[in-house]
């Protein structure tokens, strides 16, 4: 690995799953969604049901990359009291429990007044592998990297459809865990279709990066991967999944179409 | 210096989508705006569109009652009633040398909605603007005037309904519609280059009142005063000024109500460093980082952020930044519209309530500027509503 002098258990379980001959699976939910109590019971779901990494939200009032789908459960996370604090100490007290990699993904600022190097610590008390920051690309990102990656723990970059290939080799430079490919240009939400340019954006990604590649923005169902083969390497589902849970159905049956 | 700071502010915090276009932008203020081409245009738009240079007027008196002399930098006799248009034509004429055919922008009060409409219809661009569904109620005047110029309004449900959640929802329509539309931001804040490149195209108010001060009086002048809101009209006002170390800065933010622990919009007062909308700044959060709802009578300068450089310029004291409250800014209002006949947009009568306040500080004889950056008609519901027993009382004084 050219990345880093630290093997990624991100990096690893992507591996794993992939030797099985399947893609790993990367579900995202946000922390304290839809209320506090069944939360927890739905991250436990998501680890029976086949999860290789989880993506746990930590809810922001003004999340400007997503979609309707996660700000509203966003905001409603935050009006059920969800706070970074009781994410990281209900994470701390259940560490150990899952079997799946956890990633906390969320936007900056309430990760800076919680004290990044105290986030820090208390991610890994928490168990916690890897952070996704959407609004901190990396230009911004060398001081709160090296944070993390002093830690153990990796800083997910994110690449896109407009991301050209020098840029995304500077990130690979730097970087550890998994690169999260953007489908669209565009926020998050379920889609119909991809643009017709993902596969080169996949095909740079491929080239740039050593790390395991994870596909994520607007998937909703299985069927939609076949057209990859081999470009990837894992898939995230975010929106999807929310909406599903808001329509009252188990996470059970929802892992289950993956599995 | 970091690229894109303002000392410990500023910065790029977007989604790495949103990173080819701010590149593209950053390219085109360092190779098209200096550009003999542009400025020339820009400047003749500036001249026979917009009506500059705006006058610099003495208000004889008011300053007679405060022993010193209050001179307006008057941006409310620009076209369309703000200052705002001095920065949307800037970035409409830029979006035509990028060869982009759209604007998008975000609006609170609708000030910077409707100059930038009316840029787009003077250079043929196509516009769209979100708006908080609050503030689509509630400026509706408004809302009538970028339809009538052809803009598609796209009211925002979201969060707080106001101009914070606008500002989220054109950063989103941007990362899809980066090919063909130029987000043309409305202040000085949000991601580099914005701050810098607003500042640009509004920097010609202090341009011109430093020239005209020294003209009028032979000197330049004690303070310069503006209200502050992202800060648009404050840094232009104070950029001439900022290597003039003798002269004071003020800037003036909205204390709301202006009781205790009220929803307001005074950051640098009030607030702490953190980062939203791209920027590293000051901002109205909770203990968890959430960004609170912010409060002002004057819906220009209802955010609960600070352009950067602000915040930088605050840190570094080279200006110093009070608050003024939504009775404080109404008397103003009334005080200035009944002394000189000239009837101030509420944000900006919250630079000259600060003035009116702080009389004590300011020695006689002294030159004082206050930005006036935009007219008070458009507020004239909200005047009526707030102002209906005011009104009465100093009907007979009048």
């Amino acid at each position: 690995m050219t990345t880093s002098s630290q093997t990624s258990r991100l990096t690893d379980r992507i591996c794993a799953a992939n030797k099985a001959g399947r893609k790993a699976l990367i579900p995202f939910l946000p922390g304290g969604f839809p209320d506090r109590e069944s939360f927890w019971t739905h991250l436990a779901a998501l680890d029976a049901g086949g999860a290789d990494i989880i993506e746990v939200g930590v809810p922001f009032s003004d999340p400007c990359a997503d979609g309707p789908v996660v700000e509203k459960a966003s905001i409603q996370a935050l009006e059920m009291g969800t706070t970074l604090k009781w994410l990281l100490e209900g994470l701390r007290e259940r560490a150990g429990q899952y079997q799946a990699e956890l990633v906390l993904m969320g936007y900056l600022n309430p990760f800076l007044q919680y004290g990044f190097e105290k986030l820090a610590d208390d991610a890994v008390a928490a168990g916690v592998s890897g952070f996704i920051i959407p609004d901190l690309p990396l230009d911004e990102d060398a001081p709160y990297r090296a944070i993390l990656q002093g830690r153990g723990m990796s800083l997910v970059p994110l690449v896109g459809l407009n991301t050209d290939l020098e840029r995304m080799q500077a990130y690979a430079a730097v970087s550890t865990g998994y690169v999260y490919v953007v489908s669209v240009l565009g926020t998050t939400g379920a889609r119909e279709s991809f643009p017709a340019e993902l596969a080169d954006a996949l095909a740079r990604a491929r080239k740039a990066f050593d790390l395991p590649i994870a596909l994520g923005f607007g998937i909703k169902e299985p069927a939609q991967l076949a057209v990859f083969g081999d470009t990837i390497d894992a898939v995230i589902f975010g929106s999807a999944l929310i909406t599903h849970v808001r329509e009252k159905g188990s996470v059970d049956a929802f892992m289950a179409r993956w599995a | 210096m970091k690229k894109g700071y303002f000392g410990d502010f500023g910065g790029q915090f977007v989604a790495e989508l949103l990173i080819p276009p701010l590149r593209e932008l950053e390219h085109a203020l360092k190779t098209i705006v200096p550009s003999p081409e542009f400025q020339a245009e820009f400047t003749a738009l500036l001249k026979d569109y917009v009506g500059r240079k705006s006058p610099l007027t003495l208000c004889p008196s008011l300053s007679k009652e405060l022993g010193f002399n209050l001179w307006l930098k008057r941006e409310d006799l620009n076209h369309t009633g703000s200052h705002k248009i001095n920065n949307t034509l800037g970035q409409a004429l830029l979006t035509k040398y990028m060869g982009k055919p759209a604007l998008l922008t975000e609006t609170g009060a609708g000030m910077n909605g409707v100059a930038t409409a009316t840029a787009a219809r003077a250079l043929d661009l196509d516009c769209i603007v979100f708006m908080g569904a609050t503030d689509v109620a509630r400026q509706s005047h408004n809302v009538r005037r970028m339809q009538l110029l052809g803009a598609e309004i796209v009211p925002v449900q979201n969060g707080t309904k106001t101009l914070k959640d606008a500002i989220n929802e054109a950063l989103r329509y941007w990362i899809a519609e980066q090919r063909t539309h130029h987000y043309c931001f409305g202040t000085a804040a949000g991601p580099h280059p914005f701050p810098t490149l607003v500042r640009e195209f509004q920097a010609v108010v202090g341009r011109e009142a430093r020239e005209q001060m020294l003209e009028k009086t032979g000197e330049l002048p004690y303070a310069v005063v503006a209200c502050v809101g992202g800060g648009s009209n404050a840094i232009g006002a104070f950029h001439a000024f900022v290597p003039d170390a003798g002269v004071r800065l003020i800037g003036v933010e909205a204390a709301g109500t202006g009781e205790k622990g009220c929803f307001n919009s005074a950051p640098l007062n009030l607030g702490s460093p953190g980062v939203l909308h791209g920027q590293m700044t000051m901002l109205l959060q909770d203990d968890d980082g959430q960004i609170l709802p912010s409060h002002s009578v004057a819906a220009g300068l209802d955010y609960p952020g600070v352009g950067p450089e602000h915040a930088h310029l605050h840190a570094s004291g080279r200006a110093t930044y009070g608050t003024v409250n939504d009775a404080q800014a109404l008397n103003a209002f009334m005080r200035l519209t009944r002394a000189e006949g000239i009837m101030p947009a509420l944000e900006s009568s919250h630079a000259v309530a600060w003035v009116l306040e702080n009389r004590d500080q300011i020695p006689r004889g002294a030159n004082v500027i206050v930005n006036l950056s935009g007219r008070g008609d458009k507020d004239m519901d909200i005047i009526e509503e707030s102002l209906g027993s005011l009104l009465g009382q100093q009907g007979s004084k009048g």
